[in-house]
């Protein structure tokens, strides 16, 4: 079910029907108890009264049985309809048909000795009450049917069906006004969304709403903030990413026109030199803000599983070989003989390891060493190290490091300025820390840490 | 021409160096806002090409340092921030003019050009003394009509006595607007460039004032 008008009219429709029904149930049930009961009276009064209507003849002069046609037309001429429907015979005691009603049947009504009972007759259920009179040798009995009764109880209902059918209507009506009034408020609420425009993110006014719809709109409300910090993060992100592809397309262009203008060999050479160099730096710049871009984009966090980052690291570190033996840097990996357990996402992990050396690799000077040490504290914690000997980042640049596109004094010539920030914002998502801290005499040291459910797993 | 680079990319730098450097202007490069000031401060400049993002500052710190010097030096903004708010910045901050990233080279030192002329009180871009004509644009010279072949520097040298007919001219001056920092100048380099002038201008123009510097030849001498 989803309208939330349609629920609430089936509920309450089905609710009010089923108190209806029960309702009615009870009537007809204590109607036809309390119909029984003065029948049953009436049976009884009416068989008494033919007894002493009987008793009182046989003492008149001519009176007698004889004469039962006008004391049974008498009977039949009873006021009520009702009285009409009922069946009068008396018997001898030794089981003749002394006299009957019009209406009664031939059959003797019951073959109780008094009082009342329940026969068939003809496939009927007749209700009997018998009186036993011994001074005139005869039984009088006086019976109803039962269809007749049902017929009375079947009127009562009938009676009460009629409204109930004519109001029902009615009430679905106001249920299904109060319904819609009472939803209003949401109506309310979605046509102010229905007439936004796309970009439209202002909150909804909550000011009047009432307290059932005020969490949705709250709720609302605070997704409409956050699509709108991530739209303008997005924003924001691009036109950075848009500035500071433009330095190293100016580059690139200049020298592109000092190759097409400059006869000379030698600033010919250099022209293509610096396009060739800078092509690169501009195409790891875009690499570095596709990774950015990779890990800002999964909102829902990354799959965080534990696992053992010693295979990342060698494997990182074996990709940048190249790179530091091109620059004549060493570059040394130190892991634990013990397997370790972190809470990580490879893939991230990865990114800040590369990231990490890279920059390691690329300011240790000629000759100097990059290394990469993974180690376990006495306490359990996991730790990556990454260290080079260059000259480090300057005391004040420290806390700007990880900002996007800062690029401090000691900057390599590859340089982004994104390196740090992809490590930081990959540790963050990973729940885990980078932390920056100069060597001495100069060098930087660079240190992963880990979330702390990394242990919790592994003990 | 020697002009004052401030540029922060590598590769950026190198190009307008080299660049500028072939559209005839002498450059000096630095590549932060501290080494700037130092420069601007220790040498006077026909033009700055500034570039706003250093990595120790912003370029509009380096020209409002040196408008509050009361520096007129014609300074050319290079910047990849060229929203309109950010040009306006710039040149109410002093600037004489604005270029964005990426841009053309040539159009650059046509630009470097103009404001360096204006900053010397001239509006027009040739040069034309008697029957000597300069077109800095093209770096093309004539006398009399007729082309003449000069180098680089000897074009600089001769635009140098030009702009200022009359006007002794220091030797120190001449190898100040000649080599930047990082040229090697021989002792005897200016004189050597004075000397292919004169042959190819023939006498009587340039004149040599003892001890002091040269000049155009004043009128009838």
């Amino acid at each position: 079910m989803t309208s939330l008008r349609a629920r609430l009219l089936l509920i309450l429709i089905t609710g009010t029907a089923a108190v209806w029904l029960s309702a009615m149930a009870w009537i007809f049930l204590s109607t036809r108890a309390e119909v029984e009961e003065v029948l049953d009276a009436r049976l009884m009064e009416a068989a008494r009264m033919v007894n002493s209507l009987i008793s009182e003849r046989r003492q008149e002069p001519g009176g007698g049985l004889s004469s039962k046609d006008t004391l049974f037309g008498e009977f039949e001429r009873q006021p009520r309809a009702y009285e009409r429907q009922l069946s009068c015979q008396i018997w001898s005691l030794d089981g003749a048909l002394v006299g009957r009603s019009e209406s009664a049947p031939q059959i003797r009504l019951s073959t109780a000795e008094a009082g009342f009972s329940l026969s068939d007759i003809d496939g009927e259920t007749w209700r009997v009450f018998t009186v036993e009179n011994p001074e005139l040798n005869v039984r009088v009995m006086v019976g109803d049917n039962l269809r007749i009764r049902d017929g009375l109880v079947g009127d009562v209902i009938k009676g009460m069906l009629l409204p109930t059918v004519l109001v029902l209507p009615v009430m679905i009506g106001l249920i299904w006004l109060s319904v819609r009034q009472g939803l209003s408020p949401l109506n309310t609420v979605a046509a102010h969304l229905a007439s936004r425009r796309a970009r439209d993110l202002r909150p909804v006014p909550d000011g009047k709403l009432p307290r059932e719809v005020a969490p949705l709109v709250g709720a609302l409300n605070g997704l409409f903030k956050r699509v709108e910090d991530a739209r303008e993060r997005e924003r924001s992100f691009t036109a950075f990413a848009a500035h500071e592809l433009k330095t190293p397309l100016a580059g690139l262009k200049t020298q592109a026109q000092i190759a097409l203008a400059s006869d000379d060999r030698d600033v010919h050479a250099n022209a293509l030199r610096q396009i060739s160099s800078g092509v690169d730096r501009t195409a790891r710049l875009v690499k570095q803000l596709l990774d950015l871009a990779a890990l800002e984009a999964n909102d829902a966090g990354p799959k965080l599983a534990s696992g053992d980052p010693a295979a990342l690291v060698r494997s990182v570190a074996s990709a940048l070989e190249p790179l530091a033996r091109s620059r004549e840097v060493s570059l040394s990996v130190t892991v634990p003989d013990a397997p370790l357990r972190v809470t990580m996402e490879p893939h991230f992990l990865e990114l800040a390891l590369r990231n990490l050396v890279e920059n390691a690799v690329l300011h240790a000077p000629t000759g100097g060493e990059a290394s990469c040490e993974l180690r376990r504290a006495p306490d359990g914690r996991v730790s990556l190290h990454v260290r080079d000997d260059g000259p480090g980042i300057a005391e004040a640049e420290l806390p700007l490091a990880t900002e996007r596109f800062f690029r401090g004094s000691n900057r390599s010539a590859l340089g982004s300025g994104l390196g740090l920030a992809i490590v930081e914002l990959a540790m963050e998502r990973m729940g885990g820390a980078l932390r920056l801290v100069n060597r001495t005499p100069h060098g930087l040291d660079a240190s992963l840490t880990f979330a702390n459910r990394g242990e919790d797993t592994a003990r | 021409m020697r002009i004052l680079i401030v540029e922060d990319d590598p590769m950026m730098l190198d190009g307008l160096t080299v660049g500028l450097g072939l559209a005839g202007f002498t450059c000096d490069a630095v590549s932060s806002c501290a080494d700037a000031g130092s420069a601007l401060r220790a040498q006077g400049y026909d033009a700055v090409v500034l570039d706003l993002m250093l990595p120790d500052g912003s370029g509009l710190d380096v020209l409002a340092e040196l408008r509050a010097r009361k520096s007129d030096t014609p300074v050319l903004l290079l910047t990849a921030r060229d929203q309109i708010p950010d040009r306006i910045r710039g040149l109410d901050a002093g600037a004489d003019d604005y270029v964005g990233k990426p841009f053309d080279l040539d159009e650059l030192a046509a630009r470097v050009r103009a404001i360096a002329r204006r900053g010397k009180g001239r509006a027009s871009a040739r040069l034309e003394w008697r029957s000597l004509s300069l077109e800095p644009g093209s770096l093309s010279a004539t006398k009399d009509g007729a082309p003449l072949k000069l180098t680089r520097r000897e074009f600089s040298i001769l635009s140098l006595l030009m702009e200022r007919p009359g006007v002794i001219v220091t030797r120190a001056m001449l190898e100040d607007a000649l080599y930047g920092w990082q040229e090697e100048v021989e002792s005897n380099a200016v004189e050597v460039h004075i000397h292919h002038l004169r042959a190819k201008l023939g006498p009587g123009v340039i004149e040599t004032v003892r001890g002091v510097g040269y000049r155009l030849a004043e009128e009838g001498a």
